[in-house]
């Protein structure tokens, strides 16, 4: 099968300031990927890059095997979900109801097969019960699941998380990631974070990016990655035992 | 009763009407100011406008049409340099803004003669409202009710998520264009009912309000056409009782309404917190099952 997403020697950043640099990877279809780095580290700036919204300086990325513009329709973004005005006037179905604007273009009406598209991705996520409520009374993980909802609508190839679970307690936290690793059994996902331990019961393989990316396609975190990552000590990071963080949880 | 009988003139029922069709236009268009946080950027649309006044007067046309050709002009300038440019935007808007009212000035000077209604496009005058007028607001209306039905989902969604409604290929450069143009439509309209300095507050009041109320976006307009209808009636009301000026005495009400509204909501909020803690406290220390 072929790559859902590729990057080839792609550089990017803003003015004359690079921030990832040489970024190879392929995304293989059903892969779930974690990718960890610090605050600053370019995770943001990679996320928009694939998303279209920077255009990269050098090199080539591919989604579908189509230009980002065009394949970036299969890309279902999930937001951080503290990035919301609080005061903002929409209830959790008018939320999700956008997953369904790549499908329903310029001076179409929403039918009713995007309302029963939206109604099963809402039921998926747990949240149809919601569908009446201001997304401002939901709490952090509730409204994590109302983006996945909307991102699930639009029908994805492949979901791309930013901070899925950022402000989020750790109850929830592992409840969206168990809805997570259900969901990966039908859509690609790629993550970034920088919680390792958020992601490490989770992902099936698992990249270092720090202005370079280190990622070889397993689920094996060495120390030698980290530390070419962080470039700090890893027991400030991992708690002295980095070996041992992911060869456990091994299916 | 001494009001309802003067609504026999025409003056005063066209004074109520267009009080009427401009709180449609400022329900709507105020709600997405208000959501988006760009008052600041309508101030400056709004002041550009005096440029076109005063170019009406210069050379001889209606200054109202100037006032659409300004504002949109100011719109579309003001849109790209804030979208385009991350620094110092609000320093651009305001040179705009300030050199919009210079050049009216200016042109208004070289203009030889009487300016009649000149005061009337800074301060308001609802009650001198001619059929004419009343023809362009209506058009204005209905060129923004259709406009915003027709773009609805696309301008809420990115009024809500800029990010997501690009990824979902939403034309939002065009849009975000449009809803600035929509609101140069509103600032000319209510223009003619509380004068170029005070067209901020009425547009932008009954949003405000109704954001403490609305958990739904249509909701929010619907509502905050009301209010705004409520406060131009009463001010009219007032101001022909009183014989005060009619563009004062609305934002007057709309001002003093508004103050009001922010001291329930923090009551509210107080309310809220207190109930709640009580609540919790009384689970806690109910006997367990």
């Amino acid at each position: 099968m072929n790559d859902v997403l590729t990057l080839r020697n792609l550089w990017a950043g803003y003015d004359h300031e690079v921030v990832l640099e040489d970024i190879n990877l392929s995304v293989r279809p059903l892969d779930f990927i974690g990718l960890i780095g610090p605050n600053g580290g370019g995770k943001s700036t990679l996320l928009k890059v694939i998303l279209g919204l920077l255009r990269p300086m050098r090199g080539e990325i591919e989604i579908l095997g189509t230009s980002v513009h065009r394949g970036r329709r299969w890309v279902g973004y999930v937001p951080q979900s503290t990035e919301f005005d609080h005061d903002f006037p929409i209830r959790v179905w008018d939320v999700a109801m956008m997953g369904r604007l790549s499908s329903r273009g310029l001076l179409k009406r929403f039918t009713s097969t995007d309302r029963d598209r939206v109604e099963q991705a809402l039921r998926h996520v747990g949240m149809y019960n919601h569908r009446k409520h201001p997304l401002g009374e939901l709490s952090g993980g509730q409204r994590q699941r109302v983006y996945l909802a909307r991102a699930l609508a639009a029908d994805p190839r492949i979901l791309l998380l930013d901070e899925p679970t950022a402000s989020i307690d750790p109850t929830g936290r592992s409840s969206i990631y168990d809805l997570l690793r259900e969901l990966n059994e039908h859509v690609t996902i790629l993550l970034v974070s920088h919680d390792l331990s958020a992601i490490a019961s989770s992902v099936k393989t698992v990249g270092c990016l720090n202005r370079t990316l280190v990622y070889h396609n397993e689920k094996l975190l060495t120390a030698e990655m980290l530390e070419a990552t962080y470039q700090c000590p890893i027991d400030l990071i991992a708690h002295g035992v980095p070996h041992r963080v992911f060869p456990h949880h091994a299916p | 009763m001494e009001f309802l009988d003067a609504l026999q003139f025409s003056f005063l029922r066209n004074a109520l009407l267009a009080g009427v069709l401009v709180s449609i236009a400022c329900g709507i268009i105020g709600t997405f100011v208000v959501i988006n946080r760009i008052v600041f950027v309508s101030g400056g649309i709004a002041h550009a406008a005096y440029g076109g006044i005063g170019l009406g007067y210069f050379l001889g046309f209606n200054p109202v049409w100037g006032a659409v050709l300004f504002s949109v002009m100011a719109a579309l300038g003001m849109g790209t340099i804030q979208r385009s440019t991350h620094q110092r935007a609000d320093t651009l808007i305001g040179v705009m803004w300030a050199l919009g009212m210079a050049l009216g000035i200016l042109l208004v000077d070289l203009t030889p003669g009487y300016k009649s209604n000149l005061m009337s496009y800074l301060f308001g005058s609802i009650l001198t409202v001619s059929t004419y007028d009343l023809w362009v607001i209506l058009a204005l209306d209905l060129a923004i009710i259709v406009l915003v039905t027709l773009f609805f989902k696309e301008l809420v969604a990115l009024s809500f998520d800029e990010t997501f409604a690009t990824v979902a290929n939403v034309p939002v450069q065009t849009l975000a264009l449009l809803l600035l143009v929509l609101i140069a439509f509103t600032v000319v309209m209510l223009m003619q009912v509380v004068g170029l300095i005070m067209v901020i507050a009425l547009l932008t009041i009954p949003a405000a309000i109704s954001t403490i109320a609305a958990r739904d976006m249509r909701v929010l307009m619907v509502l905050a056409s009301f209010l705004g209808g409520v406060f131009t009636m009463a001010g009219i009301w007032l101001s022909y009782t009183f014989d005060l000026t009619s563009g004062a005495t609305i934002i007057m009400v709309a001002g003093v309404t508004y103050i009001g509204s922010l001291l329930i909501k923090a009551w509210l909020r107080r309310f809220r917190a207190t109930s709640a803690v009580q609540s919790e406290t009384q689970r806690q220390t109910a006997p367990a099952e």
